[in-house]
């Protein structure tokens, strides 16, 4: 289970011990969290095997998709920055399942799957990787500003930490109008040293607003370790706040996802904030430009990490060791994940591009009667 | 027309905004308990409760977006920066977050926040306090500037700006905040965006100004008056969307153009106003149009240096004297 410090002056040696720096991806640091082990996983975490099996055909779709985009980018489809989320899939099911539609996710750049996991088609998001037409953001955004508002993903934030006070605000409508919806609001790791992050932390924390500060704790930004740039863990950065604090194996999506059940159900009804450390693990470099491996990490981390901490890997291991999953049906989920991420690419290259005229639209929500808004000296499309 | 401060216009703004409805919601530093750095919401809280009217941490860029994220999700924050000078440390959120959200989301989430504060300098508050930043957000496209010289402007053009479904950032002045004025009584007083106005008619030269400049504008007028220049003066009142059509109409009306403003002269917003000009009006013009701007240093914090440093009546006759040819 999830390890807690219900508040932040614990000594700090009993904080170290409950939240490791190093997360179990690095298997050389030796730490393996202890309910990667238990007998019956469905039983210890509460989730019955059909619905873990929901949550595999979900992390294999995520998989899938991701693979597809880096095949398309690969052959220059998808263009700019691609932050692939492949490694950290559970952090997308574990997080976000646990949340009723009408509440609200918001993240960084590194956010596809996310976007899936919140109900996003996987058609307008691979069509806005490709910049086109039927893209989530019409083709405006791109990988890093996917947004959904039909099904309150608040986007694709591409300023590290820009989204920390968006969520605080998303919030706040929900304190300011009494509702009873959560928001999760996702970061990476770099995160935590920006400012923004921690002047959220404490307004969130003195209007008690309805959200989880999620920190993707993959240890590395981009390519500099965590722990070079912090002298404290990504667990104890969340501390000094009053906020709850609380660490979960990553790469465990039983653990993930039981850890936010409770987490969500607790905000819903006594109000937040919550900061969790999400220890996990990215298999692929910072962006698709980036190398997985060399100077700030080794290769042989990596394999370590992608042959002991693969998410879909770990749960599937688990369905069949207790007979819930067959061959044939893993395949058969299999199929049908390739098949969605195949026909989501397939959508997207048939999706023109943005029309010409949508270069100019959506700049400004109101025209208004009087003045000028432009200045470019183009034509622009009437009522411009 | 009732006569009241810069101040309490923009006091009654709010206030009827508030009332008018319920997703206006006010956050700062200093707006609830203290009634305001400046005044400016004296009696808000107590009309409506710790939940609309919002003591913020001393967080710019934190509270900052929250107005943005706030606003994402359908409520009309209007945020009050102490001054502009501190909203630099919020500027990510204006620029990156909320000028741009309408756009890359496709048009999905507008962005109807209000960034309010003092632009500008007062008395002798030096380098860090007395900066004037209406360029740095009328840069941007998703932006709009809007910067009222009068008690009357200031209280309609809030509640426009309030209303716009668009980030403004409402740039007020701590020197205009006692000045006293004429304000129409009606209830639901609106000043559109984006459109300028006559503040002085003449025929001679157009002195055209945005902000509290207009003030000086207007001394620079009734010197020019008494050597004979009869000076037009338009005030921009909003610098985007920027009233165009009114810039273009006083320069072939006199021919001959000075624009004033409080900050610097490099790529400021008479540079825009100026380049507008010869664009569109080159042939009506009867000469190089100038610009009137603070020098080009940090403000100094010594009275006379200072002085200096600020644009002022004197500097605006001379530069209306070389236009004429005078």
């Amino acid at each position: 289970m999830a390890q807690t410090t219900a508040e932040p002056d614990q000594n700090a040696e009993q904080a170290e011990e409950a939240a490791p720096d190093i997360n179990s991806a690095r298997a050389a640091d030796g730490h393996r969290w202890e309910t990667r082990d238990v007998e019956d996983p469905f039983d210890h975490f509460g989730i019955p095997a059909e619905d873990a099996r929901g949550l595999l055909a979900d992390m294999l779709l995520y998989r899938r998709f991701e693979e597809k985009a880096e095949e398309a980018y690969a052959i220059g489809k998808i263009g700019g920055f691609c932050h692939l989320h492949i490694g950290q899939e559970a952090a997308a099911a574990g997080c976000i399942k646990p949340l009723r539609s009408e509440d609200y996710v918001v993240t960084a750049y590194r956010d596809h799957t996310q976007a899936l996991a919140k109900g996003v088609e996987p058609e307008a998001v691979m069509a806005e990787l490709y910049g086109r037409r039927d893209g989530a953001s019409g083709g405006k955004g791109g990988s890093m500003h996917i947004f959904d508002k039909s099904v309150r993903f608040m986007g694709g934030h591409g300023i590290v930490g820009g989204q920390i006070p968006l969520a605080a605000g998303i919030g706040w409508k929900v304190h300011y109008r009494e509702e009873d919806e959560v928001v999760v609001c996702f970061m990476g790791d770099a995160a935590v040293n920006q400012g923004a992050f921690h002047e959220t932390l404490n307004m969130s924390a003195i209007w008690q607003l309805p959200v989880i500060y999620v920190v993707e704790n993959n240890a590395y930004g981009m390519g500099t370790a965590f722990k070079r740039v912090s002298k404290l863990s990504v667990a104890d950065r969340g501390k000094g706040y009053g906020i709850p604090c609380s660490s979960v194996d990553g790469q465990d999506v039983l653990a993930t996802y039981a850890h936010f059940r409770d987490l969500v159900a607790g905000v819903r009804e006594q109000g937040g904030p919550r900061y969790v450390d999400v220890q996990t693990y990215r298999f692929r470099g910072h962006s698709m430009s980036d190398p997985v491996s060399g100077t700030y990490r080794s290769k042989a981390e990596v394999k370590s990490a992608t042959e002991h901490d693969d998410p879909i890997a770990l749960l599937r291991d688990r369905l069949m060791d207790a007979d819930e999953l067959d061959q044939e049906a893993l395949e058969e989920m299999d199929a049908d994940a390739r098949e969605t991420a195949s026909a989501a690419a397939d959508f997207a290259d048939e999706s023109p591009p943005p029309d010409p005229e949508a270069l100019y639209t959506h700049v400004w929500a109101e025209v208004n009667e009087h003045g000028r808004l432009f200045f470019d000296g183009r034509d622009r499309p009437e009522g411009l | 027309m009732a006569s009241m401060t810069y101040r309490a216009a923009l006091n009654e703004a709010l206030r009827e905004e508030m009332e008018r409805d319920p997703d206006v919601f006010l956050m700062g530093e200093e707006v609830a308990e203290y009634d305001g750095a400046y005044k400016v919401s004296k009696g808000l809280l107590d009309e409506f409760g710790e939940r609309r009217v919002v003591d913020s941490p001393i967080s710019e860029l934190g509270f900052g977006g929250l107005g943005v994220g706030a606003a994402m999700a359908g409520l009309r924050p209007v945020i009050e920066f102490m001054t502009f000078n501190f909203a630099f440390l919020a500027i990510d959120q204006v620029i990156n977050a909320a000028a741009k959200m309408y756009y890359m989301s496709n048009g999905q989430f507008p962005m109807p926040v209000v960034f309010r504060g003092p632009t500008g300098a007062a008395l002798q508050l030096s380098a860090q306090h007395s900066q004037a930043c209406e360029t740095y957000y009328a840069h941007a496209p998703g932006c709009k500037v809007v910067t009222p010289a009068t008690p009357a402007d200031a209280k309609g053009l809030l509640k426009a700006s309030i209303r716009d479904d668009d980030p403004v950032a409402f740039m007020e002045g701590e020197l205009l905040y006692n000045f006293k004025g004429e304000v129409p009584e009606d209830d639901d007083f609106v000043i559109p965006l984006g459109k300028a106005e006559v503040k002085r008619e003449g025929a001679d030269v157009s002195i055209i100004t945005h902000g509290k400049m207009l003030h000086v504008a207007l001394q620079a007028a009734n010197k020019l008056e008494e050597d004979g220049v009869e000076a037009e003066v338009l005030d921009l009142r909003t610098v985007r969307p920027l009233d165009v059509d009114a810039i273009l109409e006083t320069v072939k009306k006199t021919n001959r153009a000075v624009y004033l403003e409080e900050g610097w002269s490099f790529l400021g917003v008479g540079a825009q106003v100026v380049t507008l000009i010869q664009e569109e009006a080159f042939d009506w013009l009867d000469a190089p149009v100038l610009r009137v701007t603070q020098a080009d240093v940090p403000m100094p914090y010594a009275k006379n240096l200072e002085q200096l440093a600020k644009p002022n009546a004197d500097r605006v006759v001379d530069a209306c004297n070389k236009v004429l040819y005078r």
